[in-house]
């Protein structure tokens, strides 16, 4: 029994942290997220180098072959600091070849993926933004030994900086005659666009096939149907989240502490006020138990495959609770100074507002723990 | 991260499971044998040094490890055992403090007798200036050769009227620091000049005589029942606190609430339609599930950190304030089902349930302000985790 992160873990999270304090500090952060691309092909490279991108592929593809549970330990780092960056995205799409793709497919993609080259995104949704149980709409016409797919997905998370999309699509009118592929970005009939963001640390939009052709090879074979194979990505999706928004309501909290510690109102810090301290104390709290919720999911991800589901939603369900208040109450307690973009808390509330619907917002997860329960 | 236990805690799992098949009925059972069951319980626990488990050996302790005492708990709790030993408080912190602070003569006349739950010891801590504010006690013990005399009051002293003796917390210096002046004292309850008054809470019958006032004039205590040396009183306070466990029997008890919970909603209606359709209902339902689940995880964590040697005095206060508010507001969704039957008290047609959720929802101060209010806790996790200025 040990509910702790190892040494090995804790090297890889100082080594996360000093990499980005150095090299994608807040200001730099500002700077990338106002370019047109909204990350840096540059910072890409590196954190390739580093390894981040390949943690949970198999050595023999060119990863490390790491887990779930390490992952997320990048990811609270990621969030703390909010690096803009595909990162999330691209775990997902090798987690669905790992997991789903033939050796091929894998051998093709995963190498290119770990080392940088290629960026993955899932393109699952369509009307009902928040789970994809049964909304798959997008058609895949039999066409020799594959498909031609026609129809949109929605709510894609960089869409335009994807080189490939996982890409579900309906084969039949049975619940579970849907299909999975690995559609390339530069087939033809294939466009991406992003909408403007509250948050422009994270691009998310549409894309649209129009008559694209994927081949047999193309297809992931998902053994245990389709269905459970895209419950298995969202609870991923749901766990990836989660891990940012942790290392995001840290931040915030450390900042907030920082600034009512400083700020003097009527002879002492604000911080002296109960009236201060108890709503951050009340995030502090919330954010420990979310974090717990969490890390048990992620753990059970690798280990307890038939729990995941139940502790990803109470964790994701939770934690957007959670941060939706944190941004909310940081910024009341910076005061008028909260407002103005010059001052970074604005960043974490904005983030906020993007974590709110990722992979499921808080009803949606609740309602599926109840169910899942039997209630 | 592992949650698999290891083979040799494995086997001690298994040795406790047939331990309970053995000695541990079914519930029905146990109500036919009675008390005769639980003497016998008592016995066999005790022999096993299961009460007391965490104590050292040479203290009449089990010298379980920690994760033997999360194990022991846990199982325990999931057959529905009855407790180990009856003397909570002298299991709890009395015996503890006694064990690390006190004299090898106090060892030997008191933890024998709470190991078997002969002892029943209160906390004197309360008086009624002094809540919160705990290390501003004013309950004062004057030496007088080799007699402390004491005199003052205090107060919430739970089942006092029934207790043998009282871990009692005086000022022996008025000179010093407000925490440098206080001592423990072991005082029986049969000592000349003490007085018990009963307090009668709002809360009804089930609760009618829990908590009582203790009054001390010109007792007479011998300096060989203090605890530790004189001031070092708050230092036995504070580290009452590291004895915190995971919090399991908590857990245990939000488990069933909950299932309670979700049955009674099964039952009731909100506005005409089932309360189990009623889409607030069931967010409030699921982040129960969530909270819950959180202060069981949380524990685990905390028992990492305690088999590292951390100190997490800090992080109970944590689930402490989970525990408060899973406990008052699942009380509430309770009353809040009951509906028409909710302003009713006692085992009647109009109650529904025996009464049992009324009971609920007047019961809670017990937990709620003991050990620390709300507010109190939340300066602790403002100021201790998170660094902000004391007031």
């Amino acid at each position: 029994m040990n509910f702790g992160f190892n040494e090995e873990q804790e090297q890889l999270r100082a080594q996360v942290r000093r990499f980005l304090d150095h090299r994608c500090p807040i200001e730099e952060v500002r700077r990338v997220m106002a370019a047109p691309e909204g990350f840096s092909r540059e910072l890409w490279g590196e954190v390739a180098a580093l390894g981040w991108l390949g943690l949970t592929v198999p050595e023999a593809y060119g990863g490390t072959g790491l887990q779930w549970i390490d992952l997320v330990v990048v990811l609270e780092e990621t969030g703390r600091s909010l690096f803009p960056s595909p990162l999330i995205s691209n775990a997902l799409a090798t987690s669905a070849i790992v997991e789903y793709g033939s050796e091929a497919q894998k051998s093709r993609w995963l190498p290119l993926m770990a080392r940088g080259e290629r960026i993955g995104t899932l393109a699952i949704l369509e009307a009902d933004a928040m789970m994809p149980a049964g909304g798959t709409g997008l058609r895949g016409v039999p066409d020799g030994d594959g498909f031609t797919l026609t129809g949109e997905k929605r709510f894609v998370n960089d869409p335009e900086a994807a080189d490939i999309f996982i890409v579900s699509f309906r084969r039949g009118d049975g619940a579970d005659d849907v299909g999975l592929a690995v559609v390339a970005a530069d087939n033809a009939g294939v466009v991406a666009k992003h909408y403007p963001m509250i948050d422009a640390t994270k691009r998310q939009g549409i894309v649209t096939f129009a008559g694209v052709r994927v081949g047999a090879d193309e297809i992931l074979d998902c053994a245990g149907g389709v269905s459970a194979a895209i419950t298995r990505l969202f609870d991923a999706g749901a766990i990836a989240v989660t891990a940012e928004m942790a290392g995001a309501v840290d931040a915030a909290i450390r900042m907030t502490v920082e600034y009512v510690n400083q700020r003097v109102q009527f002879d002492r810090p604000i911080g002296q006020f109960q009236g201060v301290k108890h709503p951050l104390a009340e995030m502090y709290v919330d954010l420990e138990s979310f974090k717990s919720l969490l890390y048990y999911a992620a753990w059970s991800y690798d280990h307890s495959r038939e729990e995941v589901s139940r502790y990803a939603s109470l964790a994701k369900a939770y934690a957007t609770e959670s941060f939706v208040r944190t941004g909310v109450d940081s910024i009341q307690l910076h005061g008028a100074i909260g407002f103005s973009t010059a001052c970074d808390i604005q960043l974490y509330f904005k983030r906020s507002k993007w974590a709110r619907p990722a992979y499921g917002d808080a009803a949606t997860h609740y309602e599926r723990a109840l169910a899942l329960r039997g209630v | 991260m592992d949650f698999e236990l290891a083979p040799e805690e494995e086997a001690f799992r298994d040795e406790v499971r047939s331990f309970i098949r053995e000695h541990c009925p079914p519930i029905e059972e146990r109500r036919k044998l009675g008390a005769d069951f639980l003497q016998a319980w008592w016995k066999a626990v005790r022999e096993k040094r299961w009460i007391g488990f965490s104590w050292p050996v040479d203290c009449g302790g089990g010298g379980g490890t920690l994760i033997q005492q999360f194990i022991l708990k846990t199982e325990l709790l999931a057959a529905n055992a009855p407790p180990l030993g009856s003397d909570y408080t002298g299991l709890g912190w009395v015996g503890p403090a006694i064990i690390q602070f006190g004299s090898d003569e106090q060892k030997r006349r008191y933890l024998p007798d709470i190991l078997d739950s002969k002892s029943a010891w209160c906390t004197g801590y309360s008086e009624p200036g002094v809540g919160s504010d705990l290390a501003a006690l004013q309950c004062r013990a004057v030496l007088d050769g080799d007699e402390y005399v004491v005199n003052g009051q205090k107060i919430w002293i739970s089942l006092a009227h029934v207790g043998t003796g009282i871990y009692c917390m005086v000022r022996t210096n008025t000179e010093v620091g407000k925490h440098e002046g206080i001592s423990c004292l072991l005082i029986s309850l049969d000592t000349p000049g003490i007085t018990v008054r009963p307090i009668e809470s709002f809360a009804g019958d089930h609760f009618a005589h829990l908590y009582n006032e203790v009054f001390f004039d010109d007792v007479r205590v011998p300096v060989k029942n203090r605890i530790g040396e004189e001031g070092q009183g708050w230092q036995i306070i504070c580290s009452a606190l590291q004895n915190e466990r995971s919090g399991i029997a908590e857990v245990n008890r939000h488990h069933k609430a909950l299932e309670r919970l979700i049955k009674l909603a099964g039952h009731s209606k909100i506005a005409g339609a089932p309360a189990l359709e009623d889409s607030e209902m069931r967010r409030r339902i699921a982040a129960f599930d969530a909270r819950i689940e959180a202060v069981r995880l949380n524990g685990l964590r905390t028992l990492t950190r305690q088999l590292r040697g951390d100190d997490t005095s800090s992080a109970a206060s944590i689930n402490k304030l989970h525990n408060c508010t899973l406990l008052v507001e699942m009380a509430e969704t309770g009353m809040e089902l009951l509906g028409g039957a909710s302003p009713y008290l006692g085992d009647t047609d109009a109650s529904l349930y025996k009464g049992r959720w009324q009971i609920g929802a007047l019961g809670w101060p017990t937990t709620v302000i003991g050990g620390g209010t709300p507010n109190v806790q939340k300066n602790i996790i403002a100021e201790r985790m998170l660094g902000l200025p004391k007031d």
